[in-house]
């Protein structure tokens, strides 16, 4: 009996002794990694990482792989509960339905759906921004060099960027038509007042003593908007048309979804009636793609010709 | 009267120069003439209003009472008759050095005329940069450069259209000291080759006394019993003019000038009558030695 219990004390003991040793190991291993990462530069975590280009690579693109493997398990679940399930369809499905959407001839037209909606829609949301980047860059720097201009408009300009465009669709649809010009009114009054208000703050920000010594090198009264103020805000008028462009697709898709015979948004409404998601999905992915190709081209646009202005 | 005469004789004549902000009075009854070619340096301490005095005389901003002349006639608005150069902000971001000089000659003159010309004018250009060293940067933009280069731009930029006054105010305040200094010899240079009349704001009174052929201090700290003022709301005036070539000579290359015992006495009485809030002179009694120096009273 005295000797079991000796014997199991001491297996006890042995046992015990060897989960020591082992977790003193284990210890030892992670105080050394801890050592060695600290006197590194981090490469993720806290405020002094600074990741390479192959991590920077691979971040970037983790959340997109994230993104589609969660896609694709859900939609391989549904799908496997029920092969004809709507919500989720599988990436054959989406690929048939961009097949026939985007490079087979429509029977009734003979001309592509999708080519001819991103088209449309493509053509409203470019003449209303441009309409409304004029419109922006001509009050806007009026509102910022002339006082009197400033006095008589400024107050208006942000009272009208207060209203909710959308409220107003009706009104614009019904005195512009729904055709192509109240798509376009809409997207205009959409954007226009953030672009001018933009745009005076830019004029504001040049420094007085610039007009100044504008004036003592010679520079007449329209000189001066036209050879000093004007090229300072127009890197900044592309960078705010920039930001404009999300609150234009919002109107676009709007006003295509209400009334319209074409066009990207028009699709997406028209096919949601037969719950297609394998074409909703690609439209929502190819407007996406869009924008960003847009907006890329825009900052490449900034930096190659206003050298001075991403510098500064 | 001596005023008459001076404003027929000077390039530039304040006359009872007052500006109020609101309740502040910054400046009171300035009166300032300033002949043709003279090197004016303007000291004070700060918050005294040098600079909204810089600011009249180009034509930033209004007096709210008397009047400005250049060569006779009244002055308003800015003009190309005055030059000026900030301590920054006088060079423009979207232009290259060679653009920012040559606008000038672009807005005075007209573009056409500038297109005719272009040559003959960039040849000049290029021979005033290669004089300040910058010959290599003239397709440089503004933030490319340091202060030092900046400030040598910036002056080539106000000289290219000959200016009648070149106004400017602490231009090379932001500068380090050996920086300061070559700019300091290149402005004489500058000034000695065009013949114009310069006014330069500065804070540091050994560069006021080094550069002018006249010394101005424009100051709160007098005390005037003609009428009952509150102290505080009491505006600058002109509190010292002095001649400074009656004490020195000058000579370009003699920085070593800073050194002597004359100049260390000069600064030391500026430093009393213009700078010191416990030593307030009489407004009957300032020290207004210089010939074309004025008061009406």
């Amino acid at each position: 009996m005295r000797t079991i219990l000796t014997e199991t004390v001491h297996t006890f003991r042995k046992l015990f002794a060897i989960i020591c040793g082992f977790l003193k190991k284990i210890w030892r291993i992670i105080k050394h990694t801890l050592r060695r990462l600290k006197s590194r530069v981090p490469r993720f975590w806290g405020i002094h990482a600074r990741p390479g280009f192959r991590l920077n690579l691979i971040l970037a693109i983790l959340p997109f792989a994230l993104l589609i493997i969660v896609y694709l398990s859900a939609s391989g679940y549904r799908l496997a509960q029920n092969p004809d399930d709507k919500l989720l369809p599988s990436i054959s499905k989406m690929v048939n339905a961009v097949n026939k959407y985007a490079f087979t001839p429509d029977d009734k037209t003979g001309t592509y759906i999708m080519l001819d909606d991103t088209l449309a829609s493509l053509s409203r949301i470019g003449i209303g921004i441009i309409l409304s980047a004029v419109t922006g860059l001509v009050i806007g720097l009026n509102i910022g060099i002339y006082r009197g201009f400033r006095s008589l408009s400024l107050t208006f300009v942000n009272f009208i960027a207060i209203i909710p465009p959308l409220a107003i669709l009706p009104i614009l649809f019904i005195s512009f038509g729904t055709g192509e010009l109240g798509k376009i009114m809409l997207i205009f009054i959409g954007t226009f007042p953030m672009i001018t208000r933009d745009v005076y703050l830019t004029v504001k920000k040049i420094p007085e003593e610039m007009i100044t010594k504008s004036l003592t090198l010679g520079a007449s009264q329209l000189e001066i908007p036209w050879r000093i103020i004007f090229p300072q805000v127009l890197p900044k008028l592309i960078d705010s048309i920039r930001l404009s462009l999300g609150a234009a697709w919002v109107y676009l898709i709007a006003s295509e979804a209400i009334a319209s015979q074409n066009g990207l948004g028009y699709r997406i409404f028209l096919v949601r009636r037969y719950l297609a998601m394998d074409v909703i999905i690609p439209y929502v992915v190819w407007i996406t793609l869009i924008g960003f190709l847009v907006d890329l081209s825009l900052i490449y646009l900034v930096r190659g010709a206003f050298r001075w202005y991403s510098r500064e | 009267m001596k005023e008459k005469s001076l404003q027929k004789k000077n390039i530039l004549h304040l006359s009872s120069i007052r500006k109020v902000y609101g309740e502040n009075v910054v400046l009171e009854d300035i009166d300032l003439s300033v002949a043709a070619n003279e090197f004016c340096t303007m000291v004070g301490p700060s918050g005294h209003g040098k600079s909204t005095l810089l600011r009249l005389i180009i034509g930033q901003e209004l007096p709210t009472a008397g009047e400005i002349f250049v060569e006779q006639r009244k002055a308003m608005f800015a003009n190309p008759d005055r030059g000026v150069v900030y301590q920054q902000y006088s060079l423009f971001p979207h232009l290259t050095v060679l653009d920012n000089i040559v606008l000038g000659i672009k807005l005075r003159y007209g573009f056409s005329y500038w297109r005719s010309r272009k040559q003959e004018y960039l040849k000049k250009v290029r021979y005033y940069l290669k004089k300040v060293h910058l010959e290599k940067h003239e397709r440089k933009f503004p933030h490319e450069l340091s202060g030092g280069m900046r400030q040598r731009v910036a002056i080539l930029q106000a000289l290219i259209i000959s200016p009648k006054i070149l106004l400017m105010d602490e231009p090379f305040g932001a500068l380090d000291p050996g920086t300061r200094e070559d700019m300091q010899l290149y402005l004489l240079e500058l000034w000695k080759e065009t013949k114009m009349t310069i006014i330069f704001i500065t804070h540091d009174l050994e560069e006021a006394v080094f550069l002018g052929t006249r010394l101005l201090t424009v100051s709160q700290f007098y005390s005037d019993d003609r009428k009952d003022l509150d102290p505080l709301k009491k505006g600058s005036r002109i509190v010292t003019d002095l001649d400074l070539t009656k004490y020195m000579k000058q000579d370009i290359s003699a920085t070593d000038v800073k050194y002597s015992k004359v100049f260390r006495e000069l600064i030391k009485q500026i430093r009393l009558e213009g700078f010191s809030p416990d030593y307030l002179q009489h407004v009957k009694k300032f020290n207004l030695e210089h010939k074309d120096s004025f008061q009406t009273l």
